[in-house]
């Protein structure tokens, strides 16, 4: 499939409903409901569920440019969570919900879980939809919120894949603004991009932003059911990513980037909440390291290769 | 931006070659301690390299017109990416096999593509680059070394190169000489020509360097008589072909696997030992994630390759990141290991970690250091 044909339609209905407005609108705790709407009548939260089964049967792989466009423009709803959940759910014979679902796989705070109807948890072949039931994280801004009561950890690995396509389409993006700034804000006589320590900086952020996206299509590979260690590399990746690429954005833009109306925090917020979900880089490197000391003698090139 | 990097795959006919390029290299390696393995892109081994080349593995990327194997950029990572992880020494044909061949092709004659490519793919003609000179590092359009073209057409030589990697070894050097105007015309006036190491005039020095080693040399030209078919490409083109060629030299996984061989001996050593706690893993796992995704992005710059295209940027984007991963890798395995002073290290791998711990800052030197490949990345970010 072309997938072109697919990504700018999506694009232009997130842009369309998803402007920096309604956004921070949603973030006060405003009323989800019409926004959600456009993405249920829309079609695209089926977009991973079978096409037996009245979806557009795409894979994680095909669908990850969809997912990281949700990054790129700071989508306040859980609609990556409900395409995954749908999929899943679905692939169980078991009806989803037409309300927002968010995916919880721990005790810390779940993206999503206070703006979102319903929680999945249990496995990728048993997935259990419940309605949520959470406690909100109080922190100002914040769509997460404490999950009790279920278990969702099985789902875990594909929860990352999905974090790390979100953290990428959101560090493109950050890069990208990055960088427009640093051409036109001026001191000293010229824009701040043309000093060569500024210039330093944002080539940093550059390398981590490719990393990002290619350590997220990694994840996204192998479909709804990721291997662990395509999980574990594309979350530990983009979480690593996800604090260098926020802290160099903000060092870059000065005090304008921290203010409240300044759009660059709707995406470095979300960068470490994301980072934060799921299992840190820190929490990936223990599963990465559990499997690769369980074949000492092989050799790292053909460990990572999958060989 | 940068969007054309995306996962690539390896074609299964170049997957295929492993088996058999993997005997051949493991019965160069079996009596050549870790530590010797660990130096894999300083050993010198002609005997090996023309191994390589009899069998096929060498000039890969070159048509078979012109003896080479036909085949491409992917071969050729697979080829060096199963060298570099066995720890083989591959100084020999590095060179001639990754720049200097795709150069000629490009750029040189039909006699010089006949006369020079079925020889370097068969690993008798070992090549180095002369770009560096004691005034000009980052700053290569200022050489001074310099080529007057005489009436009969040749070329008469004088000037110095310096950390000329393998020049004591080599059999031919492609220098960029000013062969028109001054140091102040910049990149105009620029050309490569290939010097044959044996010509009178040519004196090599080699330098040993902190590791104890000496794989570079100081090459100095003295009244240095070449043909006039000693010019590659064009006489002024000289900066454009140096740029395209660098992209090959930044790109391949060269650049992420310079520490694996400690990497791979640490993790046996963890084994031996029986050390499993958290942070053990976690520093395991890192590395793993981080060699993984550096593959991927190696992987993708050759793609770039192998679609025609000459992706200056993204190799650049690249060796920065794999370079700088690299040389964390002797730092947090060194702290690993001196953590925990009362378990026993194998003399072995501490000369290991010790090699690579003063290797290591040349990471990210050699091929271009790390500041100017961040001012090529800026400009690709429309910076500058
Ligand atoms: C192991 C090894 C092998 C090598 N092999 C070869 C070879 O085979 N052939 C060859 O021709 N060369 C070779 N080199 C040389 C290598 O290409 C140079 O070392 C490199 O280009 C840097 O030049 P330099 O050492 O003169 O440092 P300098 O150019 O003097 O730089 C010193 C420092 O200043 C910084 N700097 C300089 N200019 C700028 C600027 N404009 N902006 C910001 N920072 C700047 C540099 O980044 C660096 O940190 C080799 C080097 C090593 C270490």
């Amino acid at each position: 499939m072309d997938m072109s044909e697919l990504i700018d339609p999506f694009a232009r209905l997130i842009e369309d409903i998803c402007t920096p407005a309604a956004i921070r609108e949603i973030e006060q705790g405003g009323d989800t409901a019409a926004m959600w709407k456009a993405f249920l009548e829309s079609g695209f939260l089926d977009a991973l569920v079978a096409e037996e089964s009245g979806g557009a049967g795409l894979s994680l792989s095909d669908a990850a440019s969809l997912i990281a466009l949700l990054g790129r423009h700071a989508v306040p709803l859980p609609v990556g969570d409900t395409m995954v959940a749908r999929a899943l759910l679905a692939a169980a014979g078991v009806e989803a919900p037409e309300g927002p679902i968010a995916i919880a796989t721990g005790a810390g705070a779940a993206p999503f879980a206070a703006v979102a109807t319903h929680i999945l948890s249990g496995a990728p072949d048993a997935p259990v939809v419940t309605p949520a039931n959470v406690e909100p994280t109080g922190v100002p801004h914040d769509g997460g919120a404490y999950v009790s009561g279920l278990d969702g950890k099985a789902l875990r690995p594909i929860a990352a894949a999905l974090r790390a396509l979100l953290i990428s389409g959101a560090a493109e993006r950050v890069m990208e603004m990055t960088v427009a700034y640093a051409n036109e804000r001026v001191q000293f006589g010229k824009p701040i991009g043309k000093q060569q320590a500024v210039q330093q900086q944002l080539s940093v952020l550059a390398e981590q932003a490719v990393a990002a996206r290619i350590a997220a299509a990694i994840g996204a590979r192998a479909g709804l059911r990721p291997k662990l260690v395509d999980a574990a590399i594309a979350k530990h990746g983009t979480s690593l990513a996800a604090g260098q690429i926020a802290a160099i954005a903000h060092a870059v833009h000065g005090a304008i980037g921290i203010s409240e109306e300044y759009d660059l925090q709707l995406l470095t917020r979300r960068l470490h909440g994301w980072r934060l979900a799921d299992g840190s880089e820190g929490y990936w490197a223990g599963v990465l390291g559990e499997l690769r000391m369980a074949e000492p003698a092989k050799p790292t090139a053909d460990f990572i290769r999958g060989a | 931006m940068f969007e054309t990097l995306t996962l690539s795959a390896l074609p299964p006919e170049d997957e295929a070659i492993r088996p058999a390029l993997r005997a051949l290299i493991d019965e160069a390696i079996a009596e050549l301690p870790v530590s010797r393995r660990a130096r894999s892109w300083q050993g010198f081994d002609a005997s090996f390299s023309r191994k390589l080349g009899q069998a096929g593995y060498l000039g890969l990327s070159l048509p078979k017109e012109y003896g080479g194997m036909g085949r491409g950029p992917f071969t050729r990572f697979v080829v060096v990416e199963e060298l570099l992880s066995a720890g083989a020494p591959v100084a020999g044909h590095w060179i001639a096999d990754r720049q200097s061949g795709p150069l000629i092709l490009h750029y040189g004659t039909e006699e010089q593509r006949r006369f020079y490519l079925p020889r370097i793919s068969k690993g008798e003609a070992l090549f180095c680059i002369g770009m560096s000179e004691p005034g000009s590092g980052s700053d290569l359009a200022s050489v001074r070394t310099r080529a007057e073209q005489q009436a009969d057409g040749s070329w008469l030589l004088n000037g110095q190169k310096i950390w000329t990697t393998n020049a004591m070894h080599g059999d031919y050097m492609i220098a960029l000489v000013r062969t028109s105007g001054t140091s102040a015309d910049r990149q105009q006036g620029l050309s490569q020509l290939i010097v044959d190491l044996k010509a009178p005039g040519v004196i090599i020095r080699p330098i040993v360097d902190l590791t104890g080693d000496a794989h570079f040399a100081e090459v100095f030209f003295e009244d240095v008589r070449l043909a006039p078919d000693a010019l590659i490409g064009s006489e002024g083109q000289g900066w454009k072909q140096v740029t395209a060629e660098l992209a090959f030299e930044r790109s391949g996984p060269e650049r992420i696997y310079s520490s694996v061989v400690l990497i791979d001996a640490w993790v046996r050593h963890l084994e031996a030992v029986g050390r499993k706690d958290s942070a053990t893993l976690r520093l395991v796992g890192s590395l793993m994630a981080q060699q993984a995704v550096l593959r991927e992005m190696s992987l993708a710059v050759t793609a770039r390759l192998v679609a025609g295209e000459s992706p200056v940027v993204e190799a650049s984007l690249m060796k920065d990141l794999g370079t700088s991963f690299e040389q964390a890798v002797p730092q947090l395995i060194g702290d690993d290991l001196a953590a925990n002073p009362d378990e026993p290290v194998d003399p072995e791998l501490y000369r290991t970690l010790l090699y690579v711990t003063y290797a290591a800052p040349s990471f990210s030197l050699r091929g271009g250091t790390r500041e100017i490949l961040r001012g090529i990345i800026a400009r690709g970010l429309g910076l500058r």
